[in-house]
């Protein structure tokens, strides 16, 4: 068996991981390089989101070889170091329900060891830094709780962001945030792993695309060099939480920034736009 | 370790802040238990040959306690319940958190909780069973380690069960057991320190020391393990 080679983020050999004694990866080879962005694609229970979570090191490598950032996947103490650099945003949001925007991104922060310094800017790249900021995540529409949770992954800076279903509950204009966000990330040397159903668009975004059925990776394939080569001048430039390092504000924070391609979710950065009323859930 | 554990407890106490739980539901929750044993127990009730306090004054720190017991449940169910909820405990296993801390947290917030309830529902216990007071620094020295036995070892059982569907049912199971001797030497401390001697019940506080100091050593190794696991 072959050890990881020079740039692996992800490195998997036979990697099986059992859920209680249900063998949801059976035996994956993957081999994923810095600054890819990878897009896993399968049927339902296919195998993606144990994939992410095993790369998070939530699920448990029962046999085969894994490492990911350098980190080996068997022992415990060196996969709480791979989630502590890994960011995974799931379909579970990881907020507290009677929690404000706010509270919870302080909360995550703080936990994180976060500098409480890059709440503002995330806040605001991610259009919640108005009204929605006092407002708790119960009352939240379900578009708005997937940027909320971006948010709280954006603020961790990780070296590999794992997203399952990224696009999931967003409108259109969420959608691009998020692959801007994406692209933003590489930029900055992170590594992207997605699991989507979102074919068109996540094909798009990705440089390589991977199939996984049967808790296996069926076959991959690779987008031609030039498209790669164009994907990387677009996200020149740009720290991984989206904000602009030429930026004169310290904090990164530019109030005014709205990003290379347009402002934050929902086309307005300030977060009292209408398209946020429209999308508040009306419960 | 001190980082974590004041991280934890001061955000499951913004939460109750929000969602006014133990307050709105589990504190009139332990109230209507006291009330209920009270009624199925008449406070005019004697027992002949005993001496000529009602049987509803004589059985009333067995009650307090089996009062604090089932509130506590209902706490520490809450109190997994949020982290359960949406993943939380992923997230907190991403971040990296010292689960010794986590557990520290979530132990003491639910002891300051349960603390609360106690001075009300003691309050409640005197009106209803007109109890008398032999010992207040008993009581005190009591009340402390008891609930200190109850929350540690309810935490760690309330977290295995989190990750499970059916955790609701079974963490009572696992840990009305378990508690049964701090049930025991809670009653009978308590008991002494109620109606006197106050000497008789120093020996049963002490035990309950030793339940909390071995409860909390116990839940600061084994829940790291236990996180991992749920």
């Amino acid at each position: 068996m072959s050890g990881p080679v020079d740039g692996s983020v992800v490195h998997l050999v036979g990697a099986i991981s059992l859920i209680q004694r249900f063998p949801a990866l059976a035996g994956v080879d993957l081999e994923v390089r810095t600054g890819e962005i990878v897009l896993l694609r399968g049927p339902n229970g296919a195998g993606k989101s144990t994939l992410l979570r095993l790369c998070a090191g939530l699920a448990p490598l029962s046999n085969g070889v894994g490492s990911v950032l350098g980190h080996d996947l068997t022992v415990r103490e060196q996969r709480r170091r791979v989630r502590r650099e890994t960011g995974l945003l799931a379909h579970q949001t990881f907020l507290y329900d009677d929690l404000t925007v706010e509270e919870n991104l302080r909360f995550w922060a703080a936990a994180n060891r976060v500098d409480e310094g890059t709440i503002e800017p995330v806040l605001d790249r991610l259009a919640l830094a108005g009204r929605l900021r006092d407002v708790k995540i119960a009352g939240l529409s379900a578009g708005q709780r997937r940027r909320a949770s971006l948010a709280v992954m954006v603020s961790r800076r990780p070296k590999l962001w794992l997203l399952d279903e990224p696009h999931a509950g967003l409108d259109q204009a969420g959608r691009d945030f998020v692959d801007d966000l994406v692209k933003h990330a590489v930029g900055f040397g992170a590594t992207v792993m997605i699991a989507s159903h979102d074919v068109h668009r996540a094909t798009d975004l990705a440089t390589r695309t991977v199939t996984v059925a049967g808790g296996l990776v069926e076959d991959e394939g690779q987008d031609p060099p030039e498209d790669r080569a164009d994907r990387s001048a677009a996200s020149e430039h740009i720290n991984p939480d989206g904000t602009d390092p030429d930026s004169t504000d310290p904090d990164g924070a530019d109030p005014d920034a709205t990003g290379p391609d347009g402002p934050g979710p929902g086309g307005e950065a300030d977060s009292d736009s209408t398209e946020q009323e429209g999308d508040r859930d009306a419960s | 370790m001190l980082h974590d554990a004041l991280l934890m407890a001061g955000k499951d106490l913004r939460i109750e802040r929000g969602s006014r739980v133990v307050l709105g539901q589990i504190l009139p929750f332990g109230a209507l238990v006291l009330i209920l044993f009270g009624l199925a127990i008449s406070p005019d009730l004697t027992v002949l040959g005993t001496d000529r306090r009602s049987v509803l004054a004589q059985v009333s720190p067995g009650l307090f306690w089996m009062a604090v017991l089932f509130s506590a449940l209902q706490a520490l169910n809450r109190s997994f319940a949020v982290e359960a909820a949406d993943g939380n405990l992923d997230g907190l296993k991403m971040a990296g958190l010292d689960p010794a801390g986590i557990f520290l947290g979530k132990a003491g917030t639910v002891t300051a909780q349960l603390l609360v309830l106690e001075i009300l529902l003691g309050a409640g216990a005197f009106l209803i069973y007109g109890a008398p007071l032999d010992s207040v620094i008993l009581l005190v020295v009591t009340v402390l380690f008891a609930t200190t036995s109850i929350t540690s070892a309810g935490t760690l059982y309330a977290a295995l069960g989190s990750g499970l569907r059916v955790r609701d049912t079974l963490v009572p199971l696992l840990v009305l057991p378990v508690l049964a001797p701090v049930l025991l030497a809670a009653t009978l401390a308590t008991d002494a320190a109620v109606f006197g001697p106050a000497g008789d019940g120093w020996s049963w506080a002490l035990l309950l020391a030793v339940f909390a100091l071995l409860y909390v050593g116990i839940g600061m190794l084994a829940f790291g393990p236990i996180m991992e696991e749920t």
